[in-house]
């Protein structure tokens, strides 16, 4: 992909591989020799991150395997969490289709919606560009803490809701509609609280690619015959944010697969019937009230799982480089 | 750079400002309505029918949000100086880690790189909530309760930082780190000359989000501390509220929320000039 001054890994290595494993390994150790001034610019990075993400995550698979209540040493218990989860927890599988219903509609609307702003934004004069951008991230800048005070005061049961208020006075309702307790509107209301706030580190990142797409290309496009907006979008500007559309995909994959805090602020922990339980507050509920950090731990373990495979196919969809 | 100059009274180019105005407005509205009820006196509160906009405003909500906080035993402005050393520290040394990482793992050759890459992007999606417990054991085996460096080490390397950096990368031409390497620039300089300039849009808009991130993250002050000297301000502003949804103190939350905000709206405008500044000094033009 990139080319180098380091002689690629591939150049001599076809020739010392029919003389067997021990020139193989000798030839890898000579690489990484060479190449030793990349591993010094990873180096405080990757000791960071083994010390405090890898280490941590190698401790939490392994005590999935485990009944761990904190205050006890871990006892080994093979496979029952897992068991458990699938065979007995209707909540779990309750909580994976709400998750799952939530992340395949806010995900696709909230990661065009983003991409789509971004593009338009990018059209417009670099003055008033400012305006916009700040109107459409700062949902996302607050706390979902000082958030949850407008949107509760906005859906609120009662008549004195905003929303209530407004569709009495219009006469659609005759009586004040529970939005936050009604188990059909719960995960609507989620929906839309959390599209307002999906601006998020995606659409900056859009952004920031869309005016690094370098202007000859456009210039090149329009000999070649490219007229319309929409050609220009889809043959020049798309292919040459793929960097950056790849990274908004997984960014957006994880951030709907974890919807919580939007959850808990508004329909309140547990929700009615738990119509508003996600994989997520499943999780917290075990981690954080009960303790029961074996059980939690599994059902991260089933998360990653569920990322990691909606990531794979993002991956193939767009590519590696 | 605007690619098609919009011609003067043409009908796309109106309805796309119509367009964005209103959807903009629209999705300020929520804020507005935060920003009026910190200054709406307690009558206004709760008043039927509900009101949008203040009649009456008040600074009563902020003096409160003072009042209460000038009873404890630690000046306010010990929680903000924290808020500030921590949120600082996470920031830059967060931003030269991840653009160190990502180097290398989007413009050089070698063994491990793709598993590296993919490892790192992988612990992207494990859930943080789990690794609290592991994290809290490591921090407090080793000593660092109560430090700066407890609030601070564990979220240098952030694989978002390092992921989002290294697609910038490659989005970048290989021309220029090839001119300078002929040149004799070590790699360490090209680095710093050329790299770091390159990557201004992504380290402005990772700065921004690890700004923010951090400095509304109540937990880390919370679990790594124990002594009222070392609290940060998002969780001394929610022990004074007494959390979401204790209706007495609405309009104080509200204050105490639009104070919060304040700082994090600063470095929005700071790192966005830098974003769209950034082409007209990034040598990427040929």
């Amino acid at each position: 992909m990139s080319s180098e001054i380091i002689t690629p890994a591939e150049a001599g290595g076809a020739a010392v591989m029919k003389s067997g494993a021990p020139g193989k390994w000798a030839q890898l150790w000579m690489d990484i020799k060479k190449n030793k001034v990349s591993y010094y610019f990873l180096a405080p990075f990757l000791l960071l991150f083994f010390i405090f993400t890898i280490v941590p995550i190698i401790m939490s698979v392994v005590l999935s395997f485990s009944y761990y209540n904190i205050i006890e040493t871990p006892r080994f218990i093979g496979f029952s969490n897992y068991k458990l989860l699938f065979v007995d927890d209707d909540i779990f599988l309750k909580a994976v289709g709400i998750t799952l219903k939530f992340a395949f509609i806010t995900g696709p609307i909230g990661y065009i919606l983003a991409f789509l702003l971004a593009w338009l934004i990018s059209q417009i004069p670099q003055k008033y560009r400012f305006f916009y951008t700040l109107c459409f991230y700062l949902p996302s800048i607050t706390s979902a803490v000082a958030m949850s005070v407008v949107w509760l005061y906005f859906f609120a049961g009662d008549r004195k809701g905003l929303l209530n208020h407004y569709l009495i006075q219009l006469g659609i309702l005759n009586e004040p509609y529970l939005f936050l307790q009604n188990v059909d509107s719960i995960v609507p209301v989620i929906i839309i609280v959390s599209l307002w706030m999906s601006m998020g580190v995606g659409f900056l990142a859009f952004l920031a690619g869309l005016q690094n797409v370098p202007t000859d290309l456009y210039e090149a496009g329009s000999i070649d015959g490219v007229k319309y907006r929409w050609q220009q979008l889809w043959f020049i500007t798309v292919p040459s944010v793929k960097p950056q559309l790849l990274f908004g995909a997984v960014m957006q994959v994880v951030s709907s697969l974890t919807v919580f805090d939007v959850s808990m602020r508004l329909v309140g922990f547990p929700s009615p019937l738990y119509a508003g339980h996600t994989i997520m507050a499943h999780l917290f509920d075990y981690a954080f009230t009960r303790f029961e950090m074996g059980y939690a731990s599994a059902i991260a373990v089933l998360l990653f799982f569920l990322m990691f495979g909606m990531n794979r196919l993002i991956f193939r969809v767009l590519g590696r480089d | 750079m605007h690619k098609f100059k919009l011609r003067r009274l043409d009908y796309g180019g109106i309805f796309l400002y119509l367009f964005l105005t209103l959807f903009g407005l629209l999705m300020l509205l929520p804020l507005i309505y935060m920003a009026v009820t910190a200054v709406k006196p307690t009558s206004e509160l709760f008043m039927f029918p509900p009101r949008f906009f203040v009649v009456n405003p008040t600074l009563m909500n902020f003096r409160d949000l003072l009042l209460i906080t000038g009873t404890s035993a630690v000046p306010f402005s010990r929680f903000i100086f924290n808020s500030i050393i921590v949120t600082s520290a996470i920031v830059v040394g967060g931003v030269v880690i991840s653009a160190m990482a990502a180097y290398p793992l989007a413009k050089h050759n070698m063994p491990f790189k793709s598993f590296i890459f993919n490892m790192i992007v992988a612990a992207l999606m494990f859930s943080p909530l789990v690794l609290q417990i592991p994290q809290y054991l490591l921090i407090s085996r080793s000593g660092l309760m109560n430090t700066y460096w407890a609030m601070i080490l564990p979220y240098l390397a952030a694989p978002m930082g390092m992921f989002l950096m290294t697609q910038f990368l490659r989005q970048l031409p290989d021309a220029l780190l090839e001119a300078a390497r002929i040149d004799g620039a070590s790699e360490w300089k090209v680095f710093w000359v050329l790299v770091m300039p390159m990557l201004k849009p992504a380290i402005s808009t990772f700065a921004l989000f690890s700004f923010i991130s951090a400095w509304n993250d109540p937990y880390p002050s919370m679990v790594y501390t124990t002594v009222q000297e070392m609290k940060t301000l998002p969780l001394a502003i929610q022990t004074i509220s007494g959390g979401a949804g204790v209706v007495a103190r609405v309009g104080t939350l509200a204050a105490a929320s639009f104070l919060m905000i304040i700082p994090t709206i600063l470095v929005f405008i700071i790192t966005q000039r830098m974003v769209l500044q950034t082409m007209a000094h990034s040598g990427l033009k040929e």
